[in-house]
C-alpha cells in the first residue's frame, strides 16, 4: 500500500463524476432525513395542545388517550387482518411465479399483479362496500351463527357487511400486489447454485424451495410484510368507505359497531374540524406516525437477529 | 450397494445446442473413473445426465440410453429425486447452504432421506463424514455458524461430507479439488481411495496427475471446435491411457501439447 504513504501530501486526481456523484447522493439522502424531521416537527408542536386540551374539548371522550386509544386499535386490528389475508396468499402467488409457472404465463401473471398495484385505493373501496361487503354476509351469519364461542364472532352479525374484517380484507388485496412483486423479486433471486444443492440431494421441488427459496428470502420477505403493512396502517380512503365507525374496542370482528381507524378518522373529520378539534386530530396522526416507525423497527429487529445465516455473506 | 453404470449412444442437448454427441461407456461399479478433456467439452454436462441433473435446466435433455445396474435411467417411471438421492454429486463451485449451520449442511441430505434423526446418531454422521472430508479438526469448535463462514477450499470440502453423509451409491464429482491447497486435495485423493471400496465414483478433473493417481479408468473428451459438440474420444485403464493412448488426440492433451 505505497500509495497510503503519498496521499496525505499528494492527492491522486479524481474524475469530475467522481466528485459530483458523491455529493449528489448526499444531499438525496440529507433532503429525506429533513424532510421526516419537519414532518416530526410539525405533528409534534400541532398535536401539543391536544395533549392538554380541556376534557370538554375532546368529542366522545375525556381525554385524548382515551380518544385516540380505539382508533389506534382499529388501525392496528385493521392491518394486522390485512396482513393476515396479504402474507400467505402473495407467499403463495409469488411462488408461483417465480418457480412453478411456464416461463410466459409466469411474466404475464407477474405484470398483472403488478398493474394491480395501480389501482387507486378509492377503487378497492367501492369494490369493497358494494360488491364484497353485501355477499360477505351469509359468510357472517353463518359465523355468528355457528361460532359464536369464539371472540372474534361473537355476533351479532351486522347486515350491510360493513365490518372491521371486511375492511381488512379489502386492505389484504390492496397490499396484495406490492408483497407479491416483492416476494417474486427475492425469490427469483436465490442462487441457481444453491438450488441445485437441494436438488442433488434428492430434493423434491417443494423441499428444495423449504431448504433454499424461504431461508434465503425470509428477510425480504418480511421486509415485504412490513411495507405491506406501512400501507396498510396509513390506508385511508378505502377504509372511511367501508367501514361503519362506533369508536369501541372491541375482538368481535363481524358486528356493526367497529373501531374506526386513525387515516379514516382524520380524512372523515378534518373538513368540519375548526380550533383544537384540529390539533386533536393531528395528534392522532402524530401517534399513527410513532406507530409506523416502531413497525419499521421492530421489523429491522426480526430481520437482523439472524444476518449472520441470511447468505447475504 | 455400489452400482455399474453402462451409457450407450447418448447425445445431450440444451435447446437446440448439441454439446454432447454419442457416448457409450461403461462405469464399472467399486471403480474410480476420471474424465479428463479441454474446457467446456461437456463433461459437467456429461456428468450432470448420469443423476438426471441436467432436467433441472430448462430446454435440456438427452437422447440415447443409459443403464445403473441394468436398469434404465430414464424410464418413465423413475423418479428423478429418488435417483438423485442414491447418485450422489459435488459441484465445480462449493454451494453449501448459507442459511444453514455447519452441521445442518452436513445433515442436509439425511434430513431429506429420513425426517427422525437422533440427536447421537445425528452429531455421529456429522463427526464422522467431517472427518472423510478432513475437515474435522477445522471446525469441530463451530459446527453452529453458517456453512458460508468458511473459506472457499473448506467450503468444498463441506459439499464433500454433505455428499457422502448419505451414502450414496454412486459420486459424482466434478472438479472437487480445484479450489482446494494440496494437503487438502491429497486428503480428498485419500477419501476417494477409501470410498472406492464401496462406491462407484466419477471424477472429472483436469488435474492430470490427479487422475493418474486416483482412477483406475480414464475417459478422454475433446470438441472439434467452438459450437461443436462433445465427443468422447477414448476411454480405457487409466495406465494405458496415460502411457500408449490410441488416439493422437488423447497422446496430444496428456502431453501438455494442447488443451
Ligand atoms: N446451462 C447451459 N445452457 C446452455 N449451454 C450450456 C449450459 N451449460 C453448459 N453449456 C454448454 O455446453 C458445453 C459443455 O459445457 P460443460 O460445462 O459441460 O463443459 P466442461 O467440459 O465441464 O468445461 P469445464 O472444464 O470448463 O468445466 C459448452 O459449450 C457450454 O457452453
Ligand atoms: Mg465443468
Amino acid at each position: 500500500m505505497t500509495s497510503h504513504a503519498v496521499e496525505g501530501t499528494h492527492r491522486p486526481p479524481r474524475s469530475v463524476g467522481d466528485r459530483v456523484f458523491p455529493a449528489l447522493v448526499t444531499a438525496a439522502g440529507a433532503v429525506i432525513l429533513v424532510t421526516l424531521a419537519g414532518v416530526a416537527l410539525f405533528l409534534t408542536y400541532e398535536g401539543l395542545p391536544a395533549l392538554t386540551a380541556k376534557a370538554a374539548d375532546i368529542p366522545g371522550a375525556d381525554s385524548f388517550a382515551a380518544y385516540v386509544w380505539p382508533l389506534l386499535y382499529g388501525t392496528l386490528l385493521a392491518s394486522v387482518l390485512a396482513l393476515l389475508f396479504a402474507v400467505p396468499v402473495s407467499i403463495g402467488v409469488a411462488l408461483f411465479i417465480s418457480h412453478f409457472a411456464p416461463r410466459r404465463l409466469a411474466s404475464s401473471l407477474g405484470y398483472l399483479v403488478d398493474l394491480l398495484a395501480a389501482v387507486p385505493s378509492i377503487i378497492y373501496g367501492l369494490w369493497g362496500i358494494f360488491f364484497l361487503a353485501p355477499r360477505l354476509v351469509p359468510l357472517y351469519d353463518w359465523l355468528a351463527g355457528h361460532l359464536s364461542w369464539i371472540p372474534f364472532f361473537a355476533g351479532p352479525a351486522s347486515v350491510t357487511g360493513r365490518t372491521i374484517l371486511t375492511a381488512g380484507f379489502v386492505l389484504g388485496v390492496m397490499v396484495l400486489p406490492i408483497m407479491t412483486s416483492i416476494c417474486r423479486e427475492i425469490f427469483l433471486q436465490t442462487p441457481r447454485l444453491h438450488e441445485e444443492a437441494a436438488l442433488a440431494l434428492g430434493a423434491t421441488r417443494w423441499e428444495m424451495i423449504r431448504m433454499t427459496v424461504f431461508p434465503y428470502g425470509r428477510s425480504g420477505i418480511v421486509s415485504g410484510a412490513m411495507l405491506a403493512l406501512g400501507r396498510a396502517l396509513g390506508e385511508t380512503i378505502a377504509v372511511a368507505t367501508i367501514l361503519s365507525v362506533s369508536n369501541v374496542v372491541s375482538l368481535n370482528l363481524i358486528s356493526s359497531t367497529n373501531p374506526g381507524t386513525i387515516a379514516a378518522n382524520i380524512a372523515l373529520k378534518f373538513p368540519e374540524a375548526s380550533g383544537i378539534e384540529v390539533n386533536i386530530l393531528i395528534a392522532t396522526g402524530l401517534v399513527l406516525f410513532i406507530v409506523t416507525f416502531l413497525v419499521n423497527f421492530l421489523a429491522r429487529a426480526i430481520v437482523g437477529r439472524r444476518a449472520e445465516f441470511s447468505g447475504a455473506n | 450397494m455400489a452400482k455399474s453404470i453402462d451409457v450407450s449412444d447418448l447425445d445431450i442437448y440444451y435447446g437446440d445446442f448439441l454439446a454432447v454427441e454419442g457416448v457409450t461407456i461403461p462405469i464399472a461399479a467399486r471403480s474410480v473413473t476420471a474424465f479428463i478433456g479441454p474446457s467446456g467439452c461437456g463433461k459437467s454436462t456429461f456428468l450432470r445426465s448420469l443423476n438426471r441433473m441436467h432436467e433441472v435446466i430448462p430446454g435440456a435433455r438427452v437422447e440415447g440410453k443409459i443403464l445403473i445396474d441394468g436398469a434404465d435411467l430414464y424410464d418413465p417411471d423413475v423418479d428423478p429425486v429418488e435417483v438423485r438421492r442414491q447418485i450422489g454429486m459435488v459441484f465445480q463451485r462449493p454451494n453449501p447452504f448459507p442459511t444453514m449451520s455447519i452441521a445442518e449442511n452436513v445433515l442436509a441430505g439425511m434430513r431429506l432421506n429420513s425426517r427422525k434423526l437422533k440427536k447421537t446418531e445425528a452429531s455421529e454422521i456429522v463427526e464422522s463424514s467431517l472427518r472423510r472430508a478432513n475437515l474435522w479438526n477445522e471446525v469441530k469448535d463451530r459446527l453452529t455458524k453458517p456453512g458460508s463462514s468458511l473459506s472457499g477450499g473448506q467450503q468444498q470440502r463441506l459439499c464433500i461430507a454433505r455428499a457422502i453423509a448419505v451414502q450414496p451409491q454412486v459420486l459424482l464429482m466434478d472438479e472437487p479439488c480445484s479450489a482446494l491447497d494440496p494437503i487438502s486435495t491429497t486428503a480428498i485423493e485419500d477419501l476417494i481411495h477409501e470410498l472406492r471400496e464401496d462406491y462407484t465414483i466419477v471424477i472429472v478433473t483436469h488435474n492430470m496427475q490427479q487422475a493418474a493417481r486416483v482412477s483406475e479408468t480414464t475417459a478422454f473428451f475433446n470438441l472439434a471446435g467452438v459450437g461443436r459438440p462433445g465427443h468422447l474420444i477414448e476411454y480405457g485403464p487409466t495406465t494405458k491411457i496415460f502411457t500408449t493412448p490410441e488416439n493422437p488426440a488423447t497422446e496430444a492433451y496428456i502431453s501438455g501439447r494442447f488443451g
